[in-house]
């Protein structure tokens, strides 16, 4: 093997644009994907749990769809397959918005993470003692009051690893929006390799994203964890 | 809509679905294979073994499939000197990192046995090679196994990334057809129906292997 290394040429024009395009893209497509996750994911977790068969139903169909189609086909169905179902007229609106890729990647992201969410939301509420609903229920409040007042605010922090996490790989998997032209990192990384042949620099910039941001949340989520822990639920670090 | 695009085309796309789940069964035997290593590696005494597993595992983990995919494209050709063909380089890829995956699984696996189990069995007089692959690894498998049958649906769903370097397994073949046909509505929602009916079959199994 023989390669020479230039790590200068990240520096250069146009590719540092492109990386610094491309990192601010992953992180801000990731950040509002995960947070449109959550709430979603948060609504269909909490109704997979309601007493209402028909809720239910909804809840558990739209976490099966969602999880069991690949996010590659999902990305597809909404960049090639949605604009057409829609009426001509909002058709033509949808095309000629700015940044449709960036759109798109942002519906197809968060619906499939939500999914993802609402089944780690749906074993959270289940790890929590009957006795907590009952109770909550005893002192008059309703459905809707216990889970928003009682139930969600103790299921988010028994959940915080596990939605950290969820960030995680919703930032891995924005990677995958390269393909319908979202000017991600690992996308723009592969335009610099192609310019450049330069594949070990333009790859590493990219990995080097993904891991300093993995370990960032890794070592924030350890210390949210540590401050919202309810004494006696989650073991003592 | 026309879904006798599909039926007109239906010998190319299931070449498609062959080739997704010849890479998908390849990746499981070989990556699971590597992972036991590893995951012994991850629980082993020695730094000198525990740091490394622990280091491959983190690595892949935190990267994205598609830009390890990326990478070995271009390392392979650079390494060995010649350009393998396109199967066998992400198949290489596929089993590196997916193997981080299973090696996590493997590990806790493992590790759900406990280690009065391999104190038993070294007490008996077994070696601590023989002990972990009579005595450990067997009961580790039960334990994992729901979460082992999980992993395979994510290794079915990621050959869905070898569309990006022009693969042609399912995804791929649906794309061709429906440029030549002009009929994605009809092609993309047919592969989504296949992708779905499977992994659903694949997550109802890990259900109730779970429940089991």
């Amino acid at each position: 093997m023989n390669y020479e290394f230039d790590w200068s040429l990240l520096l250069q024009e146009p590719n540092w644009g492109w990386v610094i395009e491309g990192i601010s893209n992953t992180v801000q497509l990731s950040l509002m994907a995960w947070g449109l996750a959550l709430v979603i994911g948060i609504f269909i977790g909490t109704i997979r749990m309601a007493k209402s068969r028909v809720l239910r139903l909804v809840g558990t169909t739209y976490v099966e769809i969602f999880r069991n189609i690949p996010l590659l086909v999902q990305l597809f169905l909404w960049f090639f397959v949605f604009p057409l179902l829609l009426p001509d007229d909002f058709m033509r609106a949808w095309n000629r918005l700015d940044g449709v890729p960036f759109l798109t990647a942002l519906i197809g992201l968060s619906l499939f993470t939500a999914a993802r969410i609402a089944e780690q939301i749906r074993s959270g509420i289940s790890s929590i003692p009957k006795g907590q609903f009952l109770a909550a229920y005893s002192t008059g409040l309703t459905e809707l009051q216990t889970f928003r007042h009682v139930i969600i605010p103790y299921a988010f922090r028994v959940m915080i690893p596990a939605i950290a996490s969820e960030f995680l790989t919703i930032f891995k998997n924005s990677a995958l929006t390269l393909t319908i032209g979202v000017a991600e990192i690992t996308g723009a990384a592969k335009t610099i390799e192609a310019y450049t042949f330069r594949g070990i620099e333009a790859y590493s910039a990219a990995s080097l994203t993904y891991m300093l941001t993995t370990a960032s949340v890794v070592i924030f989520m350890g210390w949210l964890e540590h401050v919202l822990r309810i004494p006696g639920l989650i073991g003592k670090r | 809509m026309d879904f006798s695009v599909i039926s007109d085309n239906i010998e190319f796309l299931m070449l498609g679905l062959m080739r997704s789940f010849q890479l998908a069964v390849f990746t499981i035997v070989f990556s699971l294979t590597i992972a036991c290593f590893i995951a012994i590696g991850r629980v082993s005494s020695r730094r000198a073994i525990r740091y490394p597993s622990a280091i491959f595992v983190n690595l892949l983990r935190s990267n994205p499939l598609i830009l390890i995919v990326f990478w070995f494209f271009f390392l392979v050709p650079l390494i060995t000197g010649k350009t393998l063909p396109e199967f066998h380089t992400v198949l290489i890829a596929f089993v590196v990192f997916f193997a981080a995956y299973f090696a996590e699984i493997v590990r806790s696996g493992i590790q759900s046995v406990g280690a009065s189990q391999v104190k038993a069995a070294l007490s008996t007089g077994l070696t601590y090679s023989q002990s972990m692959r009579l005595i450990v690894l067997p009961q580790a498998f039960r334990n994992m196994l729901p979460a082992l049958v999980t992993e395979c649906v994510i290794v079915f769903q990621g050959t869905t990334i070898a569309y990006v370097i022009g693969m042609r397994e399912f995804l791929h073949s649906t794309s061709l057809v429906a440029e030549r046909t002009v009929r994605p509505v009809e092609l993309y929602l047919f592969a989504a129906l296949v992708y779905l009916v499977i992994c659903f079959a694949g997550t109802r199994l890990a259900l109730f292997l779970e429940k089991k």
